[in-house]
């Protein structure tokens, strides 16, 4: 599995947010859902590509088919990188918003 | 969407592309000029940049300290090894945890694009204690602050 495949699949808001979720536990497609302003349909195409990225893995129980974080998921470096990503966003924010700031004062 | 892209390069590289909605002019004054780098590079809420020092000449010194506010701190030094305004900047930089982490040098590019910029920043990657290290500081970075707001978001 190589990283670019990860990363792209953690590219995505929602997709990180269905992993903080699962986080928390297994949860069928209807739970993961639930949170967010989109379809079934759509949350499973997210869910397709996770599944594809190696991030979870499903198990057919009756009609469900239940998610979980893949236990070797996510790599320590891997993680790293994550976390490294998400303090990035919150500088450039930041950043956006004194950019934003200046212009209003010119 | 997200608009920060993050890929690694080999073994030993990261690379962050970054854009924004300003001329390359002001994102390079971001991050050479001290008292905007104060009011940004803070990583979590919370936290603030008390002392920043940036010499923004070849070999001029580069010094970062931040604060938690309650007593947790840690700083960065460095050097700017390359300047070339307002399109590149190439440094030198270590964290102080409190031991110094290796040398990381970083090449940042700022491009036009329409009338924002497009930001590329290369990096070394670092070893795992050293990552290990980062983490350990409590700031990590900035991520729990980050990871929280997550969270709330789903509840």
């Amino acid at each position: 599995m190589n990283l670019d495949s990860r990363f792209a699949a953690l590219s995505d808001p929602t997709r990180r947010a269905i992993l903080a979720r699962l986080a928390l536990g297994e949860a069928t497609v209807m739970e993961l859902a639930e949170p967010f302003p989109m379809s079934q349909p759509a949350v499973s195409r997210h869910l397709r590509v996770l599944e594809e990225a190696g991030l979870i893995t499903r198990r057919v129980e009756g009609a469900k088919r239940p998610c979980r974080l893949a236990p070797e998921g996510l790599t320590e470096l891997e993680q790293w990188l994550g976390k490294l990503r998400v303090a990035l966003e919150a500088n450039y924010a930041r950043l956006d918003a004194i950019l934003a700031e200046e212009k209003e004062n010119l | 969407m997200s608009k920060l892209e993050l890929r690694t390069e080999g073994d030993l590289h990261v690379v962050v592309t970054r854009r924004f909605a300003a001329p390359p002019e002001a994102i390079y004054r971001a991050h050479t000029e001290a008292a905007i780098l104060q009011k940004w590079l803070l990583g979590p809420d919370g936290w603030t940049m008390p002392v920043c020092i940036s010499e923004a000449w070849p070999g001029g010194r580069i010094r970062y300290e931040w604060s938690d506010g309650k007593g947790a701190g840690f700083y960065l030094t460095g050097e700017y090894k390359v300047l070339e305004p307002f399109s590149r900047i190439v440094h030198v930089e270590r964290m102080h945890l409190p031991d110094a982490t290796p040398d990381n040098e970083v090449e940042t590019r700022f491009e036009a694009d329409g009338t924002g910029t497009l930001m590329v920043m290369r990096m070394t990657l670092p070893d795992g204690k050293t990552r290990e290290a980062m983490l350990a500081t409590g700031m990590e970075y900035g991520m729990e602050a980050s990871y929280a707001r997550l969270e709330g978001c789903l509840e």
